[in-house]
């Protein structure tokens, strides 16, 4: 939230498939269904590594419905429900 | 550092995040010279360790729960945030934290490491599996990582032998004179905007430090293709459960029959050697089969932990939490229930045990009070017992034998509870707290360590033991209590048990049973079978002064044919699915939840499922005409 580029061509990893790849513009997590707060979400992700710049990618996803997915973070890969991953926006 | 006197030992804390290795370097460091016990009031383990170093001194080495930061979200983390602030009065505060950090993966843990140099307290920085990192061609210039953290860094590799010397060594250079350094504690919990600027300064950090790694790591992602697919890696999931539960089922029977035959031989031959009276059934049925019912759990133990530490040291339990999130979590279960759910199909003891895999103290708690709910073994001779004599061995549909039809209804019905209750507390019950969020690591895979594991392995081994053990065994003696006291006056006919104080709580429970439609014989029988749900089978037989025999069950059955009534029968069916009957249960309940207030909460719900169902069960068999 503290860069602020351009708004353009943002999408939330918790819409993004399989195969994705992009950098993270921005963590949001005050527009997510989460029952975490929206403050607590942000801070979670961070201590994963998701932070503004992080190289990401969607190397996998659950057996039903697609959830959970787990995400490459730069050198890490993390396992998150799509419903936290909404708060990722990556471009 | 304040200089270690020859008789006051350092005191050292390893911290670190999940997966950088923190539990075999604590192996590796303190070898069986280690100590689990839980901290005062929680139900966080408390896992320390003595470090012999080669210079001869002595440090007591403390490993505390894996941590991402120090702001406390869980029971486990506060204890970390707790001990590393030196606020826990019952913990003197660490003269040395050693932060452990996976070489290969750095990112995190030198955030975790910015943000506990603000605790002011000496800090050296381990880089722990460097021999994977040299292996992967990662290069990293010890000194300048050092210079740029202003931390000493050492490297390790827990899991080979020598692997731990430098750090033996830095130890050793410490005791020869080390400057008190105080600095203030500066630590605040983290907000948003210092996470990102200690992750930026983490990042300026490796890039000054750090190569990328030259052959970077593609075995993971390769065998990820196949272990994550949605198809072939629940096939998969699906094909180890299925070797794990026969493991834990089958391959433990022969061991468990040869540890009860022999504890049989053993009250046996105690039987021939003492003169009748008390103290021969005080030391075969009290003493012997006490010391017995604890032994017995053993294997079912040893192999279901067997299999969890080498898929943990594997990398696979994040894996198969990853793909039975969605599965279990539609019943609100975390990810990570499914091997103690599974386990408690054998018995609810390993499984319970096998809980210590979920993290999260809340999905942690559900699943033990759902997990006596899986249909155990010692239900089998039970239910079989009762079925045989009261379903007719026919088929209808002209395919299904009916008598395994109600088996089968009798194991859905567990499952189903189960679900059912976990959803239940976990929209009534736990509202205060929200939903902990699935967000787990999944790290790269690694072979499993033998010594790590066999280390693992004991550690349990002894818990149980020492730990439930003993409850067990008190609460199997008190068993052996009630149903031998008083003693029978002479020249009785009636079986001795039957003027026991077990027969009078029998008795005086009989009134409050008789809506299920439970006579007296069978609520006297329900007290001794507290021990373990089969042996309400001996019991009945005791009861109704049945003698022992080849076939005793047979016989058993023969006389409840003719004494209970369908609805009778079906009823105590329904009480077994639910009632808590085992004692042991409930006392591994208390001793991995650290409260009697779980055990009592478990107890109390169960009781009450099980009056419930069997009070619907009676009334509407005998409204049907099977009274």
């Amino acid at each position: 939230m503290i860069e602020n580029g351009s708004p353009a061509k943002t999408a939330s990893l918790g819409l993004a498939r399989k195969g994705f790849r992009g950098r993270i513009h921005t963590i949001a997590a005050a527009a997510t269904a989460s029952d975490v707060k929206a403050a607590e979400l942000e801070r979670r992700l961070l201590e994963l590594g998701f932070v503004e710049g992080a190289h990401v990618e969607i190397l996998h996803e659950g057996p039903l419905g697609r959830d959970p997915i787990a995400v490459r973070v730069n050198n890490t890969t993390i396992a998150l429900r799509r419903r936290e991953a909404m708060a990722v926006l990556v471009a | 550092m304040t200089t270690a006197s020859e008789t006051s030992a350092w005191r050292f804390a390893l911290v670190g995040t999940p997966n950088s290795g923190k539990t075999a370097l604590f192996n590796a460091l303190t070898g069986s010279r280690q100590k689990v016990a839980n901290y005062p009031g929680v139900t966080v383990e408390r896992k320390a360790g003595i470090i012999q170093t080669p210079g001869g001194h002595r440090v007591d080495l403390i490993d505390l729960p894996g941590t991402y930061s120090l702001r406390g979200r869980s029971p486990d983390e506060e204890i970390t945030r707790d001990i590393v602030l030196g606020r826990l009065a019952s913990e003197a505060a660490p003269d040395l934290l050693l932060c452990v950090a996976d070489a290969t993966n750095l990112r995190v843990a030198l955030r975790l490491v910015i943000e506990l140099k603000q605790v002011g307290r000496p800090l050296m920085l381990v880089l722990n599996m460097i021999d994977i990192a040299r292996r992967r061609g990662i290069d990293i210039d010890l000194v300048k990582l050092s210079k740029e953290l202003g931390v000493p860094v050492v490297t390790s590799t827990a899991v080979r032998r020598g692997g731990t010397e430098d750090l033996m060594r830095r130890i050793d250079a410490m005791a020869a004179g080390a400057a008190d350094a105080s600095i203030p504690n500066t630590w605040k919990p983290p907000t948003a905007s210092d996470l990102r600027a200690a992750q930026r300064e983490a990042d300026r950090i490796i890039r000054v430090a750090v190569s990328a790694a030259a052959r970077p790591e593609t075995l993971t992602g390769r065998v990820d293709a196949v272990l994550l697919h949605p198809v072939a890696g629940l096939l998969i999931l699906l094909g180890l459960l299925f070797v794990l539960f026969q493991a834990v089922f089958t391959g433990a029977k022969p061991l468990m029959d040869f540890i009860s035959a022999g504890f049989d031989a053993l009250g046996a031959m105690a039987h021939d050697a003492l003169p009748a009276g008390l103290l021969q059934s005080f030391v075969q049925n009290g003493v012997i089969s006490g010391v017995g019912s604890v032994i017995v759990f053993l294997p079912q133990i040893l192999i279901l932990f067997l299999f969890i530490l080498l898929l943990e040291d594997l990398g696979y339990m994040a894996r198969a939490a990853f793909l039975m999130d969605r599965i279990m979590g539609g019943a609100g279960l975390h990810g990570r229930a499914f091997i103690p759910l599974l386990s408690s199909f054998a018995c609810a003891i390993p499984g319970i045990m096998a809980t210590r895999v979920i993290d999260n103290r809340r999905d942690r708690l559900t699943t033990i009070l759902v997990a006596p709910l899986m249909t155990c073994s010692a239900r089998i001779p039970v239910y079989t017992l009762i079925i045989s004599a009261f379903i007719p061995d026919q088929q209808i549909w002209g395919w299904v034998g009916l008598q395994g039809l109600v088996m089968f209804g009798l194991y859905a019905a567990g499952i189903f509870s189960a679900l059912a209750v976990s959803f239940v507390a976990n929209h009534f019950f736990w509202r205060e707290n929200a939903t902990p969020p699935f967000m787990i690591e999944l790290p790269d895979y690694k072979m499993p360590r033998l010594p790590n594991v066999a280390m693992g392995l004991y550690m349990r081994a002894m818990m149980f033991l020492k730990r439930a053990g003993t409850t067990i065994f008190s609460m199997m003696v008190l068993i052996w209590f009630l149903a031998s006291f008083p003693r029978p006056p002479a020249g009785a006919i009636e079986p001795a048990i039957n003027f026991s104080l077990a027969a009078m709580i029998g008795r005086w429970i009989e009134p409050i049973l008789a809506p299920v439609g439970f006579n007296w014989q069978i609520s006297v029988a329900l007290v001794p079978g507290m021990a373990a749900r089969e042996v309400a089978v001996a019991a009945l037989g005791t009861v109704y002064a049945i003698e022992g025999g080849k076939d005793v069950a047979a016989q058993i059955g023969q006389t409840l044919a003719g004494q209970w009534s369908l609805a009778t029968a079906l009823a105590l069916l329904v009480w077994y699915i639910f009632a808590p009957q085992c004692a042991s249960t409930l006392a591994v309940i208390k001793r991995e939840t650290g409260s009697w207030r779980w055990m009592v909460i478990t107890f109390g719900y169960m009781l009450a499922l099980a009056y419930a169902a069997s009070l619907i069960t009676y009334n509407v068999a005998v409204a049907l005409g099977a009274g």
